[in-house]
């Protein structure tokens, strides 16, 4: 059991940060083990956001003089950007392991994105013109507090609360998963996925990485291959429901959309709030209530049912 | 307590069927010659005139189950819940006589396990509410989520708006009805009991259902295995008028154009002897 939520404000930027840190925080007990936020701020000035990651959270404890590891990790992350002509125009300190960096780029994403992840322990959390993504272990709150993302404003975002079922629990197998490598696009999920080994198959002989051994990340890279081969997202929300077997709800969000599908059974919870300004779901209602007390109209999707909201 | 009568077929005959039904609900409260047999034992005498109202905004699930608990052994006949927030597990296990009424909405596990209680919900209600009620009303005036009425074994429990997938699911009687539309596998595995949706019904409409019937008055997905349709008689209009205009929901062309499902009964075979148990007898 995990919970997942999602928000897009259709009438400008909100603070999404705190809304989805109480939505989060509603649903702790569907998962608490870690809590990850992709949330969507202003994509207006060209620059990409990188987040990326250079060791776990548990490394911290166990690894032998990993503090100087890190640094020295982090300090081969800043030479190979530079070697790639990145423009790093700010560099922030999430935590002592995970980074916020504002770059200038115009080359490719993927070969950026390989050339970072060779380095030992890194990880790319996100690229993105709006997208941020913060993932790490505990509940929202602590999550959002570590990352000080309460003062987050944005448009839309999406979250999840895990229970680690079928992987470990790290950051890396913690949600959302990027999809490598588009910038902007981040993927919830609440579910199992029982076709996973034989999918994950298929796409790594297409050229697709997988980084965790988590079922989730498929719809990651699915969605992300199905982008590369010009499908829209409506498209492969769609496709996935006949393609991918199991029990799944899961959320995507782009720079200027969000992305709801439930599978064929609708074992999987979901309840939506949609008005003209605003569009809020949740795995279950107390998530909306948490922002929005008054009294409201929700439901349930029904099974197969896809739905996109742009902003 | 009530027990299974004797037959004189080969398998009694040769004791295959020693179940004696000695449970609490058959020795206790069913017993027609007592006095109050259908009260619980440490029922409460409420006074419907007797009002309470309880703000919930602050409170966790266990506290308001509590106070519930403790308004009713207070003789308050009729309570008042303000202020609910979707909270999940509210109003369970109510085995008593009680004008319930929530002003907004609840999560997940709803009024479930309710045996006498008429209860009012003026919002929403999560995944599986009323779950094995027994008896009493419960009417919903928005939506409800998946699982709706599992299990339910008697009373009229009742959704203006539209509910989620498997409504009814293992239903054992009473009755559910549903102003809108229904999901995917609504009546999976009804025993008994009756069902009517005013709109839409999803896929697999009472798949492998053993027996009950289901009213729709739009448009079946498709039907699951064993279930088909049957014939709406005047009985079945009479009743379907009734219990749509109690609860203000009778479409205004009537329901003539309703469609009856019904169990196909290809599946039974839980009264059927296990193959080593036919060796024997042959």
């Amino acid at each position: 059991m995990c919970g997942i939520a999602g928000l897009i404000h259709r009438d400008g930027a909100a603070g999404i940060g705190q809304e989805m840190t109480a939505m989060l925080q509603a649903l702790r007990h569907r998962g608490p083990d870690s809590t990850g936020f992709a949330i969507y701020g202003d994509a207006s000035n060209g620059e990409y956001v990188l987040r990326f990651k250079v060791a776990e959270q548990e490394d911290l404890a166990s690894g032998f003089k990993i503090h100087d590891e890190i640094k020295q990790r982090r300090a081969e992350v800043d030479s190979r950007l530079k070697s790639l002509g990145v423009d790093v125009t700010a560099a922030e300190d999430a935590t002592e392991y995970a980074y916020r960096y504002r770059i200038k780029f115009a080359g490719d994403l993927k070969k950026l994105s390989d050339f970072i992840e060779d380095v030992e322990g890194a990880e790319i959390l996100s690229i993105g013109n709006g997208l941020e993504l913060i993932k790490d272990l505990g509940d929202a709150t602590v999550v959002s507090n570590q990352y000080a993302l309460g003062g987050f404003m944005g448009t839309h975002g999406i979250g999840h609360t895990r229970m680690a079922t079928e992987s470990d629990v790290d950051i890396r197998s913690a949600h959302p998963y990027w999809a490598y490598p588009y910038n902007d696009i981040a993927v919830v999920h609440n579910g199992q996925i029982t076709n996973y080994w034989l999918m994950r198959r298929q796409l790594e002989r297409q050229g697709q990485r997988f980084v965790s051994n988590c079922d989730s990340e498929l719809l990651a890279v699915y969605t992300a291959n199905n982008l590369e081969q010009g499908a829209t997202l409506e498209e492969s929300m769609k496709r996935s429901i006949e393609e991918i077997d199991g029990v799944f709800t899961y959320l995507v969000a782009t720079e200027d959309s969000l992305g709801m599908a439930k599978d064929t059974m609708a074992a999987k919870p979901m309840v939506l709030f949609e008005s003209d300004n605003l569009v809020v779901l949740a795995s279950e209602e107390v998530a909306i209530r948490s922002i929005m007390p008054q009294e409201i109209d929700t439901w349930d999707p029904y099974d197969e049912e896809v739905r996109v909201w742009h902003r | 307590m009530a027990q299974v009568g004797t037959q004189d077929d080969a398998s009694h005959e040769m004791g295959m069927h020693t179940e004696q039904l000695s449970g609490r609900t058959q020795q206790v409260f069913f017993n027609l010659d007592e006095e109050g047999g259908f009260a619980y034992p440490d029922s409460f005498e409420v006074d419907f005139n007797k009002r309470a109202e309880l703000d919930v905004e602050n409170m966790t699930p266990k506290e308001v189950n509590t106070g519930i608990r403790e308004l009713m052994a207070s003789g308050h006949g009729t309570i008042v819940l303000k202020n609910p927030g979707a909270k999940h597990s509210i109003a369970v296990g109510i085995l008593n006589k009680l004008n319930l009424i929530i002003e907004g909405s609840l999560g997940y596990f709803g009024c479930g396990l309710c045996d006498g209680p008429n209860i009012r919900i003026s919002g929403r209600v999560g995944w599986s509410c009323a779950e094995n009620m027994m008896s009493g009303t419960l009417v919903i005036e928005k939506n409800a989520g998946s699982t709706f009425g599992a299990a339910i074994r008697g009373g009229d429990l009742v959704c203006k708006g539209s509910v989620g997938s498997r409504t009814g699911i293992d239903m054992k009687g009473g009755n559910i009805i549903v102003g809108g539309d229904t999901g995917a596998f609504s009546g999976f595995m009804m025993q008994r009991g009756r069902m009517i949706v005013c709109g839409n019904a999803g896929k697999n409409l009472g798949d492998s259902m053993y027996d009950g019937t289901i009213y729709i008055g739009g448009k079946i997905a498709d039907l699951g295995v064993d279930a088909v349709p049957g014939e709406l008689t005047d009985l079945d209009k009479q009743w379907l008028t009734r219990k749509l205009k109690m609860y203000e929901l009778l479409p205004e062309k009537g329901v003539d154009h309703f469609t009856k499902i019904v169990a196909g009964k290809q599946l039974w075979n839980y009264d059927n002897l296990e193959p080593t148990e036919k060796k024997l007898i042959l």
